[in-house]
């Protein structure tokens, strides 16, 4: 066993510890920095695979945005909020699960098909991934959906801003989630 | 090196866990998270197969989709958020407007 298949076990099991510990927390904090271990691991494995100009993204987007953003929604709207699991309809669980374990059958046998690693060439053609390589494709090849991805920030900013507004004359600001009913 | 088909099998897992975890909880804020996650699962498949195939695209458009998950998350937080305001409540048992 190879020494990059080892760190790749562990990387991938603390991934996917941090996954289900998204799923299984009680509180929406806990839930929220398991999901920030995730993406931090998936940064880890995304160098493993000569990505490096989007490891680095994917911890300033994920971690540094995403995850802050969650983080401020829990905030404002309180944490206290704990599960909801539905208590009145029981089968909900027993079903969620079943149908997740067929979902998962049904990939890995898709994905089962043992690819092995890339040839040398092909990894030459990556470039590592650096910066420069997908930056001069970017700018390139695919400047029209850049320019696109510019705008569907600038409109997604102005939506999150008329959403979020404060209504006209509600001055009380946002109130704590009551308790669980 | 690792053979690409691992990845793929660890994205595999960590999608089904996302999507269970949409189906299992109420809370409207760790469905986000979920899909979130199942986002960033489909992200490590398109980096793993852009390895396999020695072709930069795939990079791209895992570019594309965190510009798309950010936009995805300024506005739904945002939708939450407002209905957070009318409802005081974030279980999605109680958000049924659209269902008749």
């Amino acid at each position: 066993m190879s020494w990059s298949l080892i760190f790749f076990l562990l990387v991938g099991a603390v991934s996917l510890a941090a996954a289900l510990g998204v799923v299984t927390s009680r509180q929406p904090v806990h839930s929220a920095l398991f999901l920030l271990t995730n993406f931090a691991t998936l940064a880890v494995l995304y160098i493993t695979l000569d990505a490096q100009f989007l490891a680095a993204a994917q911890v300033i987007v994920y971690a540094g945005g995403i995850v802050i953003l969650i983080l401020f929604v829990i905030m404002l709207i309180g944490g206290d909020t704990n599960d909801f699991s539905a208590a009145q309809r029981a089968w909900s669980r027993t079903v969620g699960i079943a149908l997740g374990i067929i979902l998962l059958l049904v990939i890995s046998y898709s994905a089962l098909s043992r690819m092995m690693g890339p040839s040398e060439e092909s990894a030459a053609l990556l470039r590592g991934g650096t910066p420069e390589a997908v930056g001069i494709e970017l700018f390139t090849k695919y400047i029209l959906p850049f320019e696109l991805v510019a705008l569907l920030l600038l409109v997604a900013l102005i939506g999150a801003l008329v959403l979020g507004r404060q209504q006209e004359g509600a001055g009380e600001g946002i109130p704590s989630v009551k308790a669980n009913e | 090196m690792v053979e690409t088909s691992y990845y793929l099998v660890l994205a595999a897992i960590i999608f089904t866990v996302g999507a269970t975890g949409v189906l299992l909880r109420r809370n409207a804020l760790i469905i986000f998270m979920c899909i979130e996650m199942m986002l960033n699962s489909v992200n490590l498949t398109l980096i793993a197969l852009a390895r396999q195939w020695g072709n930069l695209e795939g990079q791209i458009f895992v570019f594309m989709i965190m510009a798309v998950a950010a936009a995805e998350v300024a506005v739904g937080l945002a939708i939450l958020i407002a209905n957070v305001r009318h409802r005081q409540s974030i279980n999605i048992d109680e958000i049924n407007l659209l269902k008749w």
